[in-house]
């Protein structure tokens, strides 16, 4: 069956909050009713309709025609077994929260992509701005779950306070990549910088290039990881890159030792 | 003995008797096959009969590097025990013993199953605060630090309730050296039958039971109706040219598996002949007494 489509009109005139378009939401509503839902953030009005031509179709998949910057909270809190696909941009907490599902966008994402993400499956074709998969302010946890591949490059603090699930960023990576990181694991292609893994307590941070270390990483030596060659299976489909960076033998080092050290950096041995 | 004949091989009337069981299921992988195979070996050594030992197990098939989760040779072992309780006390036993300590392996549950229970769930402690955990679709490992790198190991495995137990074929035949070539016949084609094992050694029990025992406190005893050098001076189930039984016990996930283990068993067994191999075969059961499932041979015939 054809997904239910959402074909962009014209660019919106404001930051637009879709996450009241999730399937779940959306579910036993009629298309006029759809189209009145109010999914404006300033004071100006901005319904569905002034924004989207829909076409009715399967709820379990939602398609977006066409993206823009201004797409805001594109799949929040979206459930398992739905999913979204987004033919062009989104803006800020893209799968913000989402407990399950696919989410794809073929272009770029905006900060906080797939904050507290709890266990969806986001793929980003293009780049993804600062605090990928991080928390809010305030919150004391970034995201607990799932799996989140950027096939682009993204902004600084990605992976800050993760907790669990897979991130993986094929591109080159901002400034202090997995800083406070709690667990799970963070894999990266291209470069990094700044205070990669810092206050990392127990998570694995895994890098094609070596960058800089910080002092309190300590080396612990080249070995081979097991984790690493059932990792490497699982994340083929996803990222061949990864997979290729998982089955080589690795050069662990441990840390951050300025809390507990039992978290660590891998590369290429 | 009424009965069948199929290429001049015997086949009794009678069917084997099974009960059922609880069973989970670990793929054990390593560095190399030689290491893989002496996990396999060493956890499911004494593991024959659930009378006398904690489960029963086996090999049910051994993996390649494409079929193992990590990616290196791997064995896949099935355990049995009459319930739930016993298998995770008897699996965490012998991972504790067997597995964690074999260099090189890792070791992932073989099927989601009724329930789970804790296996790295309760040997992650060995690694003494140092071990870290790492999950994936929806499955939770355990990196424990051993001397040789890392013991990683699921932490909970699946158990199925509704398994079965001591599917059976008795091998009858003149000597013991034509007895036992039409045994590992039925052995070897056993082997290629998934979702079953054999748990006595090499898959072969010489020493058949009866229940009861003419001593106090033996709950069973040698079946002195198969012995073949107590012919004249007991009850004998054996004629004239029979000296030497032996038999195969099979254990499968399913009754279906049980059936097909049987049936290919039967089949390599009456392939042989009677010269060279077997010329009777038959089926232990207690009358019906045992457990539900019943195996009839004629049922089972190529």
């Amino acid at each position: 069956m054809k997904p239910f489509t959402f074909t962009l009109r014209q660019e919106p005139p404001q930051r637009v909050d879709l996450s009241a378009l999730t399937p779940d939401r959306l579910a036993g509503k009629s298309l006029a009713e759809i189209e009145k839902i109010e999914i404006g953030t300033t004071r100006a009005s901005a319904k569905v309709g002034d924004l989207f031509k829909l076409a009715e179709g399967d709820l379990k998949s939602v398609r977006y025609d066409g993206g823009s910057a201004r797409f805001d909270r594109v799949g929040a809190k979206l459930l398992p077994g739905f999913s979204i696909h987004v033919d062009g941009d989104v803006g800020l907490e893209l799968g913000r929260l989402a407990k399950g599902g696919v989410i794809t966008v073929t272009g770029g994402a905006g900060a906080y992509a797939a904050s507290g993400n709890e266990g969806a499956h986001i793929e980003i074709k293009g780049d993804a701005g600062e605090m990928l998969a991080g928390p809010l302010a305030g919150e004391l946890a970034g995201m607990s779950g799932g799996r989140v591949v950027v096939r682009g490059k993204v902004g600084a603090r990605a992976g800050d306070r993760l907790r669990r699930g897979i991130l993986i960023i094929e591109g080159d990576a901002g400034d202090d990549l997995g800083a406070r990181f709690i667990a799970g694991t963070i894999i990266a292609l291209g470069q990094t910088s700044g205070r990669v893994g810092y206050l990392n307590k127990r998570g694995s941070i895994i890098l094609a290039k070596r960058p800089e270390l910080l002092p309190t990483y300590v080396d612990c030596g080249a070995h081979v990881f097991t984790f690493a060659g059932l990792f490497a299976r699982a994340l083929k489909a996803d990222s061949a890159g990864a997979a290729a960076l998982l089955s080589q033998k690795l050069h662990r080092y441990g840390g951050d030792t300025a809390v507990f050290g039992k978290g660590e950096i891998l590369t290429p041995a | 003995m009424q009965g069948i004949v199929r290429n001049g091989v015997r086949i009794d009337d009678s069917f084997a008797e099974a009960f059922p069981m609880a069973a989970t299921g670990l793929i054990v992988t390593a560095p190399t096959r030689k290491w893989a195979n002496q996990a396999a070996a060493t956890a499911t050594g004494y593991a024959t009969s659930v009378i006398g030992c904690d489960c029963e197990a086996g090999v049910d098939a051994e993996l390649s590097e494409d079929e193992t989760p990590d990616g290196r040779p791997g064995v896949r072992l099935l355990f049995f025990a009459f319930s739930a309780k016993g298998a995770e006390k008897a699996l965490v036993n012998r991972v504790g013993q067997c597995i964690l300590t074999c260099p090189g392996t890792a070791l992932y549950s073989a099927f989601d199953g009724d329930l789970k229970i804790k296996v790295g769930d309760s040997m992650r402690q060995f690694g003494d605060k140092w071990q870290t955990s790492k999950a994936i679709d929806g499955r939770r490992f355990w990196r424990v630090p051993v001397m040789d790198g890392e013991f990683f190991v699921e932490g909970q495995v699946g158990v199925l309730k509704k398994c079965v137990g001591g599917g059976n074929l008795l091998v009858m035949g003149a000597d013991w050296e034509s007895t036992m070539r039409a045994t590992e016949a039925g052995v070897n084609a056993i082997h290629a039958v998934p979702d079953a094992i054999m748990p006595f050694p090499g898959g072969i029990v010489r020493s058949g039971s009866k229940v009861g025992s003419q001593y106090k406190g033996m709950s069973a005893s040698t079946n002195d109706a198969y012995c073949p050098t107590l012919k004249g001076v007991t009850k004998t189930a054996l004629e004239p040219d029979i000296g030497c039984t032996l038999e195969i016990v099979i254990d499968g996930l399913t009754d279906d598996a049980v059936r097909q283990a049987m049936r290919a068993g039967l089949k390599a067994i009456i392939d042989l002949g009677p010269e060279k191999g077997a010329k009777r075969v038959g089926a232990g059961n207690y009358g019906g007494k045992l457990g539900p499932f019943h195996y009839h041979l004629k049922d089972l015939l190529p």
